[in-house]
């Protein structure tokens, strides 16, 4: 199996993409929080046809223990593409694209996180992609960012992230995986809303200066409204939890 | 997770930290460079003679080696047509003392993948003239960086390396009789149809330096790298590290990677393109 080979003008016509999105517009996304019964905190994201799960444990203590930072927790990022999330079944060994995006998933969680108040210990968040549909470090990002919220972990934000492509010379929010693989650039972009700070920032392809400014500006309109979102879940689970609490509370009395 | 490891072995004191941090806040660095000034490059090219390609990069003390090796293989199934080139970088343990034996971290995939990148997005080489027989046969070119001495800044180190030694690799003429391909003597240079350049930025106390030294490195939030082509188009960008960019660092960084990129490129890449062209008409 693989993609059909669309041509820009397919790609992006009357300001129609092969979706039917226009070309501002976030493909569905559904959120949810507090998926998993063993971790600490975790998130499912759907985004389009991507399907992600995040765990996240601790913070706990550190093996071994020479890795540890005397001053502050360490965070450490795994993300791992299911071997069916893909056309081509994927090797079960981690690829240098895994490796290279579990870094800058770290990246841009890391400065969210307080790890100053939590010396020798490590936060471990597990990216499981279950079906990929491009976008995924973006969707990865947006669910880790929940489930360390639902671990409980001290975060100065939320961080939401969102792509711009490019295809048929437009420029477009959240790209498809027609899109990202047959279009002429993608720019991969997290924030952490509050302060409009950038935590990771990458792009391929090729655009003026202008464009990559103009999807600067349109990725950071996504992430708003992906934080948007982020904020609904999280409420959503924290009512689960205080009805629980309360009807628990009843019962006591 | 190797970073993590690294960052502990490798610490910057504080009153370094801060010593660069202060020095910055009036425009100026601990090795007398401005916040904007790269350090002098030195590229050296063709000094190994076993390699189809090669290239020496000196970024003030950082020292890089580039070889290409080019051999006849099979063509990705999605693009029968075209010759494939791949990347990879080696942090070896004489380059640094935080450097350790093994197979490459995450630290050396990230550099591969992004001086990768550039080379790709770019479309330096024209990769459908290296296909040989279509969907059988292509050429297969291996970019393999070997960092000599780390004193900052292995992006654009390594790219000037990749790229130069691209510029200078000749691989043999063929013959193709129906299936079979005969390896000539003559050899041709690489079709060439752009030059990228990178340039990349450590951010330090809220400000970005230009080519940033080891310590500089120590100090940084996060580094952020720019690739750029002939026409001022952005190619790749990758911000790595654990630290925050704004809006204003990118229009700065954009702004900055642009003018330096053309300078590289006139200085030390036309040069070298000079010398092709002389030897392809010679």
């Amino acid at each position: 199996m693989s993609i059909k080979n669309y041509s820009q003008e397919e790609l992006f016509k009357d300001g129609v993409r092969i979706d039917g999105r226009g070309a501002n517009e976030l493909r569905p996304i559904k959120l949810e929080v507090g998926v998993l019964s063993r971790a600490d905190g975790s998130a499912y994201i759907e985004q389009g046809n991507n399907k992600i799960l995040v765990a996240v444990y601790g913070p706990r203590e550190l093996h071994p223990k020479h890795l540890a930072r005397p001053d502050a927790a360490i965070l450490q990022c795994v993300y791992r593409m299911a071997t069916f999330s893909v056309d081509e079944r994927k090797s079960p060994a981690p690829s240098r694209r895994e490796l290279e995006l579990s870094k800058v998933i770290r990246g841009a969680l890391a400065p969210a996180i307080f790890l100053k108040n939590f010396p020798r210990s490590t936060i471990d968040v597990y990216i499981q992609v279950l079906q990929a549909d491009g976008g995924t470090r973006c969707a990865s990002i947006t669910a880790a960012s929940l489930a360390l919220a639902d671990a409980g972990v001290p975060m100065r934000d939320l961080v939401a992230a969102c792509a711009v492509g490019k295809v048929n010379g437009t420029l477009v929010l959240d790209p498809n995986d027609v899109e990202d693989k047959l279009g002429e650039a993608d720019m991969p972009l997290a924030l952490m809303p509050r302060k409009k700070l950038i935590t990771l920032l990458q792009m391929d392809g090729r655009m003026s200066k202008e464009e990559f400014l103009e999807a600067c500006r349109m990725a950071i309109n996504g992430c708003m409204e992906i934080y948007k979102l982020q904020r609904q879940a999280l409420i959503k689970r924290y009512m689960v939890i205080r009805e629980e609490y309360e009807g628990g509370e009843e019962e006591d009395a | 997770m190797k970073e993590e490891r690294r960052r502990m072995h490798d610490v910057l004191s504080e009153i370094e930290r801060r010593f660069i941090v202060s020095l910055a806040s009036k425009e100026r660095r601990v090795d007398g460079r401005m916040l904007k000034e790269m350090r002098p490059v030195t590229i050296e090219t063709g000094l190994i003679k076993k390699a189809e390609g090669s290239a020496k990069v000196s970024l003030g003390e950082t020292k890089v080696i580039a070889g290409v090796k080019a051999e006849l293989g099979s063509p990705f199934p999605d693009e029968p047509n075209k010759g494939v080139i791949t990347c990879n970088a080696e942090l070896i343990p004489l380059a640094s003392p935080v450097f350790e034996v093994g197979p490459p971290q995450e630290d050396a995939i990230e550099l591969a993948r992004v001086v990768d990148r550039g080379i790709r997005e770019s479309e330096m080489i024209n990769l459908e003239k290296l296909c040989v027989i279509p969907g059988e046969k292509v050429w297969v070119l291996f970019v393999d960086l070997y960092i000599l001495d780390d004193n900052g800044n292995l992006f654009d180190a390594s790219s000037y390396a990749a790229v130069a030694a691209l510029l200078t690799t000749k691989i043999p003429e063929v013959e193709v009789n129906g299936d079979n391909v005969v390896i000539q003597d003559e050899r041709m240079l690489l079709p060439i149809d752009e030059v990228p350049v990178s340039i990349t930025f450590s951010r330090v106390g809220g400000r970005l330096f230009l080519d940033p030294t080891i310590d500089e490195e120590k100090a940084m939030d996060c580094r952020f790298t720019i690739v750029t082509d002939k026409e001022d188009n952005v190619v790749a960008v990758q911000k790595s590290g654990d630290g925050i960019l704004s809006e204003r660092d990118i229009s700065e960084a954009l702004e900055v990677a642009i003018e330096k990129g053309r300078e590289i490129r006139e200085k030390h890449f036309y040069p070298i393109l000079k010398s092709r062209e002389a030897e392809a008409h010679g």
